[in-house]
């Protein structure tokens, strides 16, 4: 069942101007041409888009599960980078 | 189980306890990602199946606006198809090995695609009742516990809608056009109306795998209770349209907030799953038929693309 | 006299649009037959918007006829209850899809046809006309890069794929000249801006299908063979059972509305 030959792309999608493109799914076609086409295909159809970014999945770098502490737990004894660490007086109003 | 594993699987459960969704790297246990690949692999199939019955009536669709709602609808089901294909392929299996599967009955799909479409009021019925019992499901697992098949969900909602009301609407001009169209309807509804409750699948009580989708928040309402949600809806639907309910036996239950209906006839519903549909072995030939077909097509791309990597290299070299 | 002949020129300009309907309409309804028998689920959906575009062309081709035609005609009047020899679409369009090949070179000489063709619609001196080409040759663009792709990898794919494309491009060969001979109606319409001169697309087409022949390693057919006769109603056997099909429904039942 030669299905396997036609590569796994991942879609992402900027739905407007200004908005980042999005990710929304996955599709298979035997190059990132075919690709784009089909995307435009798949995922568009209700105009869902103004411009179409494909990748190959295999391309993709992905942080692992394993990870995760080292990644992402460092961050949450930060909470000064966030605005909402400094309360202000109600007069000075919002900053 | 391992002291490892264990403490793996407390966390997996913590997780979806908390409402947090599961993503495609989280470890997780094997038998959740096969519950999870059964589930969305089936309900893939489903999909592409179902292209098949409404396909029947493209090319004589009675109206040009209706022709184009309906291939419109049809490329959707294509399109749903692979938003699942691709949920599932998250999961670590290609979507040659689910076509495989599919091909050779060890996956399933909805029993509903094995009934015939025979009139134009059956395109109408499908839409408004086969597709408005999926919805009821699929839009109670907008909230499932795997992130990638929410998503697709949450995607494939947002396009069905479409499609149940262009199946209530050509309902609509059957029920109130020429006796021999609201005949039509009737007709369409009475053949149709069981084959969509059977649709939620056996009682809770009978259901091999509930108990444990609905602790992994694969599944978010029980079969009854999804059944049950539909036959209230649709009373009101039918009583519009002006047509006789199927369900002689139909009454509103005031204790309980609901109608009480009659028993699904459940020999009918294994019998066709079973094998003994009106198109069981046509739907799995069509699509074995296409697949085949297509063989020369995908090898050609194959071949090409190896034609244009060596010719790459060689201007290289 | 000035008044019979307004009224000529507004036949021909309702035979014109439906003409232009009925291409679309034929070819529109071939595509879709390939639901659910795409050679994988991408390429399904891929010409299911294919398909689409061209039942949407009919639509407005032929609403735009109905409008012309007036007696509360609709556009439904125009796909359903006329015979086949009332249909004027060129026999290209109305042949079976025979397999991947098959439609994809059919595509290709239409798609190149449709890019030289709508340009120049949209100059047409009927603003109707014009609107709709301008809308349909963004379409257009779309179709013919897919169906110059397809040729490429399938002339140049397999051995198999290069024969079934070879054999599909033998067998599609005598049907493309009727599409550059513009009969006395359509030249009426040409002397007054509204016609496209067909005609003078042929040389163009040639050199770019030629070029895609050339990319893909196929050869340009030699044959001499030419069938004619769509656009006068005189049509291949296939087209009776098209519509035997396609009408069905909206035929039984007189009058009803869908």
């Amino acid at each position: 069942m030669p299905l396997e030959n036609l590569e796994l792309f991942e879609v992402f999608v900027r739905s407007k101007r200004g908005l980042d493109h999005k990710h929304v799914g996955s599709l298979h076609a035997e190059d990132s041409q075919h690709a784009l086409d089909y995307a435009r295909d798949c995922y568009t159809r209700r105009s869902e888009g103004v411009s179409i970014w494909v990748v190959k999945s295999s391309d993709v770098i992905a942080s692992q599960e394993d990870d995760n502490e080292g990644f992402f737990d460092p961050s949450e004894d930060k909470p000064y980078r966030h605005a909402t660490y400094y309360p202000l007086p109600k007069e000075v109003g919002n900053m | 189980m391992s002291q490892n594993e264990l403490s793996l699987e407390t966390a997996f459960q913590n997780k979806i306890d908390n409402e947090l969704k599961i993503e495609p790297k989280d470890w997780m246990p094997e038998a959740y990602r096969k519950n999870l690949i059964r589930q969305i692999s089936q309900h893939a199939h489903s999909e592409v199946i179902g292209e098949q019955p409404e396909g029947n009536w493209i090319t004589r669709a009675p109206s040009l606006r209706r022709k184009a709602v309906l291939l419109s609808k049809v490329q959707d089901e294509a399109g749903h198809g692979l938003y699942l294909y691709s949920a599932a392929e998250t999961l670590g299996i290609s979507r040659a090995e689910m076509i495989e599967a599919l091909q050779v009955g060890k996956a399933k799909y909805a029993s509903i695609f094995n009934y015939p479409t025979q009139t134009w009021g059956d395109i109408g019925a499908i839409g408004w009742l086969v597709d408005g019992a999926a919805i009821c499901n699929q839009v109670s697992l907008q909230r499932t516990s795997y992130g990638p098949y929410a998503r697709s969900m949450i995607r494939i909602c947002k396009e069905e809608s479409f499609h149940q009301r262009q199946g209530y609407q050509i309902m609509l001009e059957l029920a109130k056009g020429t006796i021999e169209q609201k005949k039509m309807a009737q007709d369409s509804l009475n053949r149709f109306y069981w084959p969509s409750l059977m649709m939620f699948g056996p009682h809770d009580s009978e259901s091999a795998h509930s108990e444990k989708s609905m602790k992994w928040k694969i599944k978010r309402e029980t079969n009854d209770d999804l059944r049950q949600k539909f036959i209230d809806q649709t009373v009101p639907q039918i009583e519009f349209l002006g047509l006789e309910h199927p369900d002689k036996a139909l009454k509103w239950n005031e204790e309980r907030g609901h109608y009480d209906s009659s028993e699904i006839d459940w020999e009918e519903f294994y019998n066709v799953i079973n094998g003994n549909g009106h198109c069981n072995r046509q739907r799995i030939e069509h699509h074995v038929k296409a697949h085949e077909e297509g063989a020369w097509v995908r090898d050609a791309q194959n071949a090409y693309t190896a034609k244009v990597v060596l010719r790459a290299a060689q201007a290289i070299a | 006299m000035n008044i019979s002949n307004k009224d000529n020129s507004q036949a021909d300009l309702i035979e014109y649009a439906t003409r232009l309907g009925d291409d679309s309409l034929i070819l529109g309804h071939r595509i879709s037959e390939w639901a659910s028998n795409g050679p994988f689920l991408e390429e399904d959906i891929a010409l299911g918007n294919v398909a689409l575009d061209y039942i949407g062309r009919a639509r407005m081709y032929y609403t735009y006829a109905a409008e012309l035609t007036g007696e509360g005609k609709t556009e439904d009047d125009f796909a359903y209850l006329r015979n086949e020899r009332d249909f004027s679409n060129y026999l290209l369009n109305e042949l079976p899809k025979g397999d991947f090949a098959f439609t994809i070179v059919r595509q290709l000489f239409i798609d190149v046809f449709n890019s030289l063709f709508l340009p120049q619609l949209q100059t047409s001196a009927n603003e109707h006309l014009a609107a709709i080409a301008s809308k349909a040759v963004k379409e257009t663009r779309y179709h013919l890069r897919r169906s110059k792709d397809w040729s490429i990898r399938l002339g140049d794919g397999t051995e198999e794929s290069h024969q079934r494309m070879q054999k599909a491009l033998a067998d599609l060969w005598g049907y493309v000249h009727e599409m550059f001979e513009p009969d006395e109606l359509e030249k009426r319409l040409i002397a007054q801006g509204i016609a496209v001169d067909t005609a003078n697309l042929k040389e163009q087409w040639l050199a770019e299908i030629t070029e895609t022949l050339n990319t893909a390693t196929l050869e340009v057919p030699e044959a001499e063979w030419a069938v004619r006769g769509g656009r006068a109603g005189h049509h291949t056997e296939h087209l009776g059972h098209l519509l035997c099909v396609m009408q069905s429904v909206h035929i039984r039942y007189p009058g009803a509305k869908w």
